[in-house]
C-alpha cells in the first residue's frame, strides 16, 4: 500500500492557478494533479500558497485565473456548498466546531447534508450508521453526549475529520491537521490518516516534517506560489531546491519551519 | 425640468444634514465597529447645548455651540465607553441593546430638564433670508449647513490621515491586534476615537437647531438614516459616507417629489436593500482581515 | 483574502452549554401546570378587563417567542418585528373593517377622508378566506423576500439589525401618510364583530384570551419541535459558525431565511390576535420603539431559551402597566436601566440565571451525596 498508482485517473486537478490579492499574488502559475485514491502532503514554507490552493478548490476565495477540475467538473466560481455537495470536504487549520452542539450532533448535521427539508424538520433519532462508524473511526464514541466545546484541541480536530467522514466525501483537504498536538495526539491522527487513505482521496497540507517522514508518500513541495518539486519522501527530502528553500528559513527540522497559526498565503 | 433643478439643492441639503449626522458614525461604527444606539441622543444633546448657550450668547449660541458641544458631547461619549462600551467590545448586537438603553434614558433626562415640548434655537441674523439661483431658493441656513458638513469632512479627513493618532486609529481599525503589538495603546486611541465621533455628533447637532425646533426625540428622527449612510458608504470610508450622504439625499428629495414623504422612504428603502444585491458591503470596502 | 478559518459569528454573550439534566416529566409537567394556571385559574380569579390585558400581553409574548427564534436560536437580530406584526395586526384590521361596513360600504374612516371607492388593496380582504391566512403569509411573504435578499448576500450583525430598523422606520412612516388607506396615526379601531362573533360581549373577550394562551401554548410547541429538529440544530450551527455551516454543504441562506419567515409570520399572528383583543391597530403599537422593547423582553427572558421570552414579554407588560400608573416619567428611567442590567449583569436574562440556579442546587446535590469520594473529575477523558 505503498507509492502512487499511476495508472489511476485523476481526482482533482488544478491546472495555470493564479491568485492575486491586493496586488500580492499568493499562487503564480500552479500546476496539481492528484489521483484517485491518492495520499498527497503539500508542503512548503510560510506564504508558499498551500492554503490558498485549499481555500480555491473548496471556494473560499476566486482564482484570477486557472482551472479546477473535480473529477472532470470545473470548481471555479461555484459556491462553497455546492463544492461540498460534489464531495469535497475540507477541515481547517484553526478546528471550528460547533461548540454549542454535542460531538454526535456536530457529526449528525455534517451527515445530513443531503438530507431534504422535511427529513432535517424531524427530530433526529438515535444514531445512524455513518456518525456511528465516523465517530468510531476517530474514536469519539465514548464523548458522543459531550458539548463539543468541552473538547481538547486535538479531540477537536479529530471532530473535525469525524465530520467529514459522515459526509463520505470523495476528496478530503486537512489543513494542518497536526498542528498544536502532543506527540500522542499526532501519532493517533497519523493512524487515523493512513486508515482514512486506504478508502479516500486525501490531500493534507503540513508543516510538520517528523510527520511528514512518519505518513507521507507522495510530497508536493510549494513554493512561492508554484510546485517547486514532486515525489516520494526520499526523493524530496533530497532535492537540494527543497533544502535550499526551507534552510533559507529554518531548515527542514523536527519544528515546524514556523510556528502555527501564522500562515498567511 | 425647472421643478426637477429644483430638488437639486434640496437634495443635496437632505444629503449634508445626512452627511453631518452620520459622520460621527464613520468614528464608532467604522473604525471601531460600535453600534451606539445613543448616538441620535448625542445629537439631541448637542442641539440642547445651543439651546442653553442661548442664554448668554442670544442668537450667535449656534456659533459659539459648535466647540462646545464637540467637547461636551464628546466627554458624554468618552463616558459611555469608559463606562460601558469598553466591556462589550467584540459584541455588537448586545452594544447596540446596551447604548439603546442608554438612549432610553437621555431621552428621559432631556424631558425632565428641558421638557417635552419642542423648543427653537434662535438663528444666527446672517442666516435669515436666502439667495435666488436659477429661479431656486437657497436659503442662507441650510448653505452654511453644507458648508459646515463640508468643513467637517476636511477636517475629519485631514485628521485621519495626517495626524499621528488619525493614522494609529485606521491602524487599530484594520488590524488591532498587530497595531497593539507595534506599541499603539489601543484603549487610548479607542478613547480619542469614541471622544471625536461623539463630538461630531454634538456639531451635527447643533447644526440641527437651524433646521427647526429641537426636543427629547431629536434623535430617533436621524439615527436610522445615518446607520444607512454608513451601511451605504461602506464601514469606516469616509468618501463611502460622503457619496452615500449625497446620493441617499438626492434620492429622498427626488422619490418625495415624485411620490410623496411617505412613499419615498418606502423607496430610499428598497433602493438600499437593491443596492446591497450588488455591493453587499458598501460603495467602498476596506480590506481588512480583522473587520470579516 | 483567505481565511485560515472561517470567522465564527462572536455576536452575542456566551449562549449556554447544555443544561444541566432534568428528570424527562418536569417538561411536559411544568408546560401543562402553567397552561392549567392561564386557562382556568386565571379566568376565575381575575376580573375581565385584566384578562383583556393578559391577552395584550401574552400577544407580545407570542412575538417574543418568534424573536427568540430568530435571533436566541439564529443569531439575526430582529429589530424590526413590529412590521410583522403590523402586517398581521392590519390585514386582521382591514378584515374587522370590512365586515363592520358590509357588503360593498367603506370603513367610516374612508368615508371620513372623503373616499369614495374601495380601494384595490383592501377589496380582498373582505373576504376571511382572503384575510385569515394573510394574517401570517403576508409577514411571511415579506421576511422571505429580505431575507433571502440580504442574507444572500451575507449581510449581517448589525447590518440586518440596522435594515430591519430602517423598515420598521420606513414603514410606520409609509403606514402614517397613507391616510386614506390605512388611518393614519390614528390607525383602524372600532371592530364590533369577528366571524360573526360580537366582540363587545364579555364572553367574546374571555374566549379571544383562551384562544391567544392556546395559541401562545401551540406556537412555543411548535418552535421547540423545530429547535430540536436537525434544522434547529442547523440553525444554531449557523448562528456559531456561519462560514463554516457552508462547507459542511449547507447553504446559510436557506436556513436563515425559513428562521427569519417563520419569526416574522408568528409576529403576524400574534398581531392579527392583538386586534380584536385591543381593539386598535396603530403605528405607534409596533414602530421602532415598540420592535426594539420586544426584543429588550426576549433580553430579559433569556434570549436563548423560548419560555423566556414568554416570560420576559409577559414580565417586562407587567412591570410596565404597574410602574407607569404610578410614576409615568421613572418608568423610562427604569425600563432604560433594566435593560442595561440585563446585557451587563445577566445576558442570558432569567432563563439563564434559572439554569444558573439549576445547576448550582444539582451541583449542591451531588456534591452532599459524593462528598467523601473525592475521585477523579469527569473532566479530560481522552478516548
Amino acid at each position: 500500500m505503498t507509492g502512487t498508482a499511476p495508472a489511476a485517473r485523476p481526482l482533482l486537478e488544478v491546472r495555470g492557478l493564479r491568485v492575486v490579492f491586493d496586488g500580492f499574488t499568493a499562487v503564480d502559475g500552479l500546476d496539481l494533479t492528484v489521483a484517485e485514491g491518492e495520499l498527497r502532503f503539500l508542503i512548503g514554507p510560510n506564504g508558499a500558497g498551500k492554503t490558498t490552493l485549499i481555500d480555491v478548490v473548496t471556494g473560499l476565495t476566486r482564482p484570477a485565473a486557472g482551472q479546477v477540475l473535480f473529477d472532470g467538473t470545473e470548481l471555479v466560481g461555484r459556491r462553497e456548498h455546492r463544492i461540498v455537495r460534489l464531495g469535497v470536504g475540507r477541515t481547517f487549520q484553526t478546528s471550528v466546531v460547533f461548540e454549542r452542539l454535542s460531538v454526535v450532533e456536530n457529526v449528525d448535521l455534517a451527515a445530513a447534508f443531503r438530507l431534504g427539508l422535511p427529513r432535517l424538520l424531524r427530530v433526529r433519532r438515535g444514531v445512524s450508521g455513518t456518525v456511528a462508524e465516523a465517530l468510531e473511526r476517530t474514536g469519539l464514541t465514548a464523548l458522543a453526549d459531550r458539548p463539543a466545546g468541552e473538547l481538547s484541541h486535538g479531540q477537536r480536530q479529530w471532530l473535525e475529520i469525524a465530520m467529514l467522514l459522515a459526509q463520505r466525501p470523495r476528496l478530503l483537504l486537512l489543513d494542518e491537521p497536526v498542528a498544536g498536538m502532543s506527540r500522542d495526539e499526532r501519532e493517533r491522527t497519523g493512524e487515523l490518516l493512513l486508515e482514512i487513505a486506504r478508502d479516500h482521496t486525501v490531500v493534507v497540507v503540513e508543516h510538520d516534517m517528523a510527520f511528514l517522514r512518519s505518513y507521507a508518500r507522495t510530497v508536493t513541495v510549494l513554493h512561492e506560489g508554484r510546485v517547486l518539486t514532486e515525489g516520494d519522501v526520499a526523493q524530496v527530502q533530497a532535492d537540494p531546491r527543497v533544502r535550499e528553500v526551507y534552510l533559507g528559513r529554518r531548515g527542514a527540522g523536527d519544528e515546524p519551519a514556523v510556528p502555527a497559526g501564522g500562515e498567511v498565503g | 425640468m425647472h421643478a426637477l433643478l429644483g430638488q437639486l439643492p434640496v437634495g443635496l441639503s437632505i444629503g449634508a444634514v445626512l452627511l453631518l449626522v452620520a459622520l460621527g458614525l464613520n468614528f464608532t461604527f467604522g473604525q471601531m465597529g460600535v453600534v451606539n444606539m445613543a448616538h441620535g441622543e448625542f445629537l439631541m444633546a448637542g442641539a440642547y447645548t445651543a439651546f442653553v448657550l442661548q442664554a448668554w450668547f442670544g442668537a450667535q449660541s449656534v456659533l459659539v455651540g459648535l466647540p462646545v458641544a464637540f467637547v461636551v458631547v464628546g466627554l458624554m461619549g468618552l463616558a459611555l465607553e469608559r463606562g460601558l462600551i469598553r466591556h462589550f467590545y467584540g459584541r455588537p448586537l448586545d452594544t447596540l441593546l446596551l447604548t439603546w438603553g442608554v438612549s432610553l434614558i437621555l431621552q428621559q433626562v432631556a424631558r425632565d430638564v428641558f421638557g417635552a415640548p419642542n423648543v427653537d434655537v434662535a438663528a444666527p441674523g446672517w442666516l435669515a433670508g436666502g439667495v435666488d439661483a436659477a429661479g431656486v431658493r437657497l436659503h442662507y441656513s441650510r448653505l452654511f449647513i453644507l458648508a459646515l458638513a463640508v468643513l467637517c469632512v476636511l477636517a475629519v479627513g485631514w485628521y485621519l490621515a495626517r495626524s499621528r493618532t488619525g493614522r494609529q486609529m485606521r491602524a487599530v481599525t484594520q488590524n488591532r491586534q498587530l497595531a497593539a503589538c507595534s506599541g499603539i495603546d489601543t484603549a487610548r486611541v479607542d478613547q480619542i476615537t469614541f471622544f471625536i465621533g461623539s463630538g461630531v455628533a454634538g456639531v451635527a447637532g447643533v447644526a440641527l437647531t437651524l433646521i427647526g425646533p429641537i426636543g427629547p426625540t431629536l434623535g430617533s428622527t436621524y439615527i436610522v438614516d445615518a446607520f444607512l449612510v454608513v451601511v451605504v458608504g461602506g464601514l469606516g470610508q469616509l468618501r463611502g459616507a460622503v457619496l452615500a450622504a449625497a446620493v441617499l439625499g438626492l434620492l429622498n428629495a427626488y422619490a418625495e417629489f415624485w411620490s410623496d414623504a411617505s412613499l419615498a422612504k418606502v423607496v430610499v428603502f428598497a433602493v438600499i436593500i437593491a443596492f446591497l444585491q450588488v455591493r453587499p458591503q458598501g460603495l467602498f470596502v476596506l480590506r481588512s482581515r480583522a473587520l470579516t | 483574502m483567505t481565511l485560515t478559518s472561517p470567522p465564527a459569528a462572536g455576536t452575542a454573550a456566551p449562549p449556554p452549554a447544555a443544561a444541566p439534566a432534568l428528570p424527562r416529566w418536569t417538561g411536559p409537567a411544568a408546560f401543562t401546570a402553567v397552561l392549567l394556571l392561564a386557562l382556568v385559574v386565571v379566568p376565575a380569579v381575575a376580573p375581565p378587563f385584566q384578562i383583556n390585558l393578559y391577552a395584550r400581553y401574552l400577544c407580545y409574548a407570542l412575538a417574543a417567542l418568534g424573536i427568540a427564534l430568530a435571533w436566541g436560536k439564529g443569531g439575526m437580530l430582529t429589530l424590526g418585528q413590529g412590521v410583522f406584526f403590523g402586517i398581521g395586526g392590519y390585514a386582521m384590521a382591514m378584515h374587522l373593517k370590512l365586515t363592520e361596513a358590509g357588503p360593498g360600504g367603506l370603513p367610516d374612516f374612508m368615508v371620513w377622508s372623503g373616499v369614495t371607492e374601495m380601494p384595490l388593496l383592501w377589496a380582498p380582504f373582505a373576504s376571511p378566506y382572503v384575510a385569515l391566512p394573510a394574517v401570517v403569509l403576508l409577514p411571511g411573504l415579506v421576511a422571505a423576500v429580505l431575507g433571502w435578499s440580504v442574507f444572500r448576500q451575507r449581510v449581517r450583525g448589525a447590518y440586518f439589525a440596522i435594515l430591519n430598523q430602517a423598515l420598521a422606520a420606513a414603514f410606520v412612516i409609509l403606514l402614517i401618510g397613507q391616510q386614506g388607506l390605512t388611518g393614519g396615526s390614528n390607525g383602524l379601531t372600532d371592530f364590533p364583530v369577528l366571524l360573526g362573533v360580537d366582540l363587545n360581549r364579555p364572553e367574546s373577550q374571555l374566549g379571544l384570551y383562551v384562544a391567544v394562551v392556546l395559541a401562545v401554548a401551540a406556537v412555543y410547541l411548535a418552535l421547540r419541535a423545530f429547535d430540536r429538529s436537525r434544522l434547529g440544530r442547523l440553525l444554531v450551527a449557523v448562528r456559531d459558525g456561519e462560514d463554516r455551516v457552508r462547507f459542511l454543504g449547507y447553504d446559510p441562506t436557506v436556513v436563515k431565511t425559513l428562521a427569519y419567515t417563520l419569526s416574522a409570520m408568528v409576529a403576524g399572528l400574534a398581531g392579527a390576535l392583538f386586534v380584536p383583543v385591543a381593539g386598535i391597530i396603530s403605528p405607534a403599537l409596533f414602530g421602532v420603539v415598540p420592535s426594539i422593547e420586544l426584543v429588550i423582553a426576549v433580553a430579559i427572558g433569556g434570549r436563548y431559551s423560548l419560555a423566556g421570552a414568554v416570560a420576559g414579554a409577559l414580565l417586562l407588560n407587567l412591570a410596565r402597566t404597574s410602574f407607569s400608573e404610578q410614576f409615568a416619567d421613572g418608568w423610562l428611567y427604569l425600563q432604560g436601566a433594566l435593560f442595561i442590567a440585563v446585557i451587563v449583569f445577566a445576558p442570558r436574562g432569567i432563563a439563564g440565571l434559572a439554569a444558573s440556579g439549576r445547576e448550582l442546587l444539582s451541583r449542591l446535590r451531588t456534591r452532599r451525596t459524593a462528598a467523601p469520594a473525592a475521585g477523579a473529575p469527569a473532566e479530560g477523558g481522552t478516548p
